[in-house]
């Protein structure tokens, strides 16, 4: 009986990494972007959303040519997201944010929140509002059985996530350390006025910023339309705000926060919903929120925020 | 020499936007996703890439003319004395208040619904506008308030004037316990974590079922009477009057219609004035310095936990007094009415307005609300079109249409 509940709870652990690690890399662009220019990127989620339909219009286009090993389409359907949604990164942050730049906090955030509606009913215009399938490209699952019965069900596509995510955090954590851009950027998260002076182009480190969250978001995108199989233009508000959760609970602005707070609020979540009730996995995030930004603002593995005159 | 390097460069920046349109639109509008049977398939549509890439094109190569256009003057409102704005002010009221009579019903229908936003973007300006707390679950509040009055009704049979005062108590009391915690946080923390309790309310009038009714709602709620005649063409109670039997008129419907018309108004009114006393009183200065800056404020005394938490409970109160007023208006509230994008689109009408700017914020709801309404048949542009404007209007005028004015005292010279 109790090797039954420990079944259970190993499934949930896993249900809720695999939901974790999509969130951290949502969590990515947040926290970057709020490191360097201290703004919350509200249509960071938008991006993710564009990311998964991007996604789903490659896999259609190649469709046609059947036969292309499975690895491949994935591949190509990665690549050509995180390309577009990249660019789409790029001329948001052009748009609607480096012109108000040095502006009050809350001109940027009231821009971000109306850059965000624009592009969910951008899509929807596009692409229509309604639920568009997503074909299961990567059936099966890993199952690990008892022989009563239970068994823990690992879809393919589910791993898939936890493998890429681990791949591109490491490599990102790297990137970040060891490159000129990565050592550029760290130190405009530090001091953008000082950085600047010191001959950083400081503007293309805040676009580098912009269009690296949107490719990590833009992976997270296709990753879970292939895991869940439909979306809409609208799944990228309640992921983004999950994604931001899972940033403060890290302690925004840090990258390994970022990913420990990803996966600590999918698990939260999934326990959540299979212990009290799916319908109140919703209210456990925003709960979690609500409780981190009140009892400790800075997040598991931030700064604390010195307030300066 | 230099026109024409300045050419090749424009062109070149032309050319790079050019693209970046391309690949910006080539997903979304021109690749198409149709179903065709179990499969989805790709059905490409040229022409609108190729117009969206021109438009780019041309409005990139034109940029300098176009920046150099003459500055557009702002709107002011011209100045009229204190008598002249005592007449102006009266004869306005007064329109408001006859003109119903002489317009078709959906006219007014529409006009109450205004009114409504007039009263919500009146609460949310003391909450943005005054004291510069971004509150993003605003919508929280109003549903407090409309739930206050459609439960009263539903399991205590409660009428709307008994349940007004509650309905905006309980939002303020809302406000009040959830500001304790959260007003501590800075700026946009405030706006998520307001955001989240705006969600979390919404979420659990979902949930709760056997209080609230779920996404159903509760539904037949009854319109306010008058001084206790209902406006009904029959009694709900036996042996009751209605308001056309004593009057001896004739029933006609659209009488309620008229009246919720006039009681609305009364309301906004009454949000109007309050609040424009409280930006006067000592309250209210201590909102504005807060907003302009908090260290400063404190280094001079003033509590800005308790200043803050006096706009917030304030305006939820005007969020509560709203909602109840909506839940009469529909009939019926489920939470589909108090999404995310609701507290987006108050909080749009007091940006657009001008934060801080009640006669801005007066006229950004009528726009707001008029608008769409006129435009029906582009009905799935609109929240497109609405972001845009959002976006639009913190890069050209991020201090709305009609900014806010310091009263101030002019010495004659």
């Amino acid at each position: 009986m109790s090797e039954h509940l420990w079944m259970e709870l190993a499934q949930q652990l896993f249900n809720g990494l695999s939901l974790g690690a999509i969130y951290a890399l949502i969590a990515i662009g947040y926290t970057m972007v709020y490191g360097i220019i201290g703004m919350i990127n509200f249509a960071h989620g938008e991006l993710y959303m564009i990311g998964a339909y991007t996604g789903l219009v490659t896999l259609s286009a190649v469709g046609v040519y059947a036969g292309l090993p499975v690895w491949l389409i994935v591949a190509l359907m990665l690549a050509v997201a995180m390309f577009v949604t990249g660019v789409y990164g790029f001329v948001v942050e052009q748009v609607a944010y480096k012109p108000l730049r040095g502006s009050p906090r809350l001109v940027a955030l009231i821009s971000a929140i109306g850059m965000s509606i624009f592009l969910q009913n951008w899509v929807a215009l596009g692409q229509g509002a309604r639920d568009m399938a997503v074909p299961s490209l990567i059936p099966g699952a890993l199952r690990f059985g008892s022989a009563d019965g239970f068994e823990i069900f690992m879809p393919y596509a589910r791993i898939l996530i936890i493998v890429v995510t681990v791949v591109l955090m490491t490599l990102l954590t790297l990137y970040i350390k060891h490159s000129r851009m990565g050592r550029a950027s760290r130190a405009c998260a530090q001091d953008m006025h000082m950085a600047n002076l010191l001959g950083i182009d400081t503007n293309r480190v805040v676009s580098f910023t912009f269009v690296l969250g949107a490719v990590l978001a833009a992976v997270g995108g296709v990753l879970i339309a292939l895991a869940v199989g439909k979306l809409n233009p609208f799944i990228g508000f309640i992921a983004g705000i999950k994604a931001f959760t899972a940033a403060v609970l890290g302690g925004i602005g840090s990258i390994p926060g970022a990913m420990l707070g990803g996966v600590i609020l999918g698990v939260a979540e999934t326990i959540a919903a299979a212990y009290i009730g799916s319908e109140y996995k919703d209210i456990v995030a925003f709960a979690l929120l609500v409780s981190i930004l009140m009892f400790r603002p800075s997040g598991l593995l931030g700064k604390p925020e010195v307030e300066k005159v | 020499m230099q026109g024409a390097r300045g050419f090749s460069l424009r062109m070149r920046d032309a050319l790079v936007a050019t693209a970046l349109a391309a690949i910006v639109l080539l997903p979304v509008f021109t690749l198409h996703l149709e179903r065709a049977g179990t499969r989805t398939v790709i059905v490409p549509e040229w022409r609108t890439l190729l117009w969206g890439c021109l438009a780019v094109f041309v409005v990139q190569m034109l940029r300098p003319l176009l920046a150099k256009r003459p500055r557009v003057a702002l709107p002011s409102l011209p100045q009229a004395s204190a008598g002249q704005r005592k007449v102006l002010l009266t004869a306005a009221l007064l329109l408001a208040a006859v003109w119903p009579f002489f317009a078709g019903r959906n006219a007014v229908d529409i006009a109450t619904l205004t009114l409504i936003y007039v009263m919500l973007s009146l609460g949310l300006n003391v909450v943005v506008g005054f004291a510069g707390l971004l509150d993003l679950g605003f919508v929280g509040f109003y549903a407090v308030g409309a739930y206050t009055y459609a439960l009263l009704f539903h399991w205590a049979g409660w009428s709307f004037w008994h349940a007004l005062p509650l309905a905006g108590a309980a939002s303020a009391t809302f406000g009040f316990v959830l500001g304790v915690p959260v007003l501590r946080l800075r700026g946009d923390y405030l706006a998520i974590v307001t955001l989240g309790f705006g969600e979390i309310i919404r979420l659990l009038l979902v949930n709760m079922t056997w209080l609230t009714g779920g996404p159903d709602g509760i539904s037949s709620i009854p319109k306010p009477s008058v001084f206790g005649l209902e406006m009904a063409r029959n009694p709900s109670v036996e042996g009751g009057t209605t308001f056309h039997q004593f009057f001896g008129l004739e029933f006609q419907s659209i009488h309620m219609v008229i009246f919720v018309y006039l009681m609305a108004l009364l309301l906004a009114l009454v949000t109007l004035y309050i609040s424009n006393r409280l930006i006067r009183m000592p309250i209210g200065r201590a909102w504005e310095a807060l907003r302009e800056d908090e260290i400063a404020c404190r280094s001079l005394g003033l509590n800005p936990m308790k200043v803050k938490l006096s706009a917030f409970t304030l305006g939820a109160m005007f969020a509560g007094f709203g909602g109840a007023f909506f839940a009469a208006r529909q009939g019926i509230v489920n939470p589909e009415s108090f999404t995310f994008i609701e507290s987006a689109l108050i909080l749009a009408i007091v940006v657009l307005g001008g934060m801080g700017s009640q006669l801005g914020v007066i006229f950004a709801a009528v726009v707001l609300t008029v608008l769409p309404e006129l435009a029906r048949e582009f009905s799935e542009y609109r929240m497109a079109v609405f972001g845009a404007v959002l976006v639009l209007m913190m890069m050209w005028r991020p201090q709305g249409l009609l900014p806010m004015k310091r009263h101030h005292v002019e010495v004659p010279t």
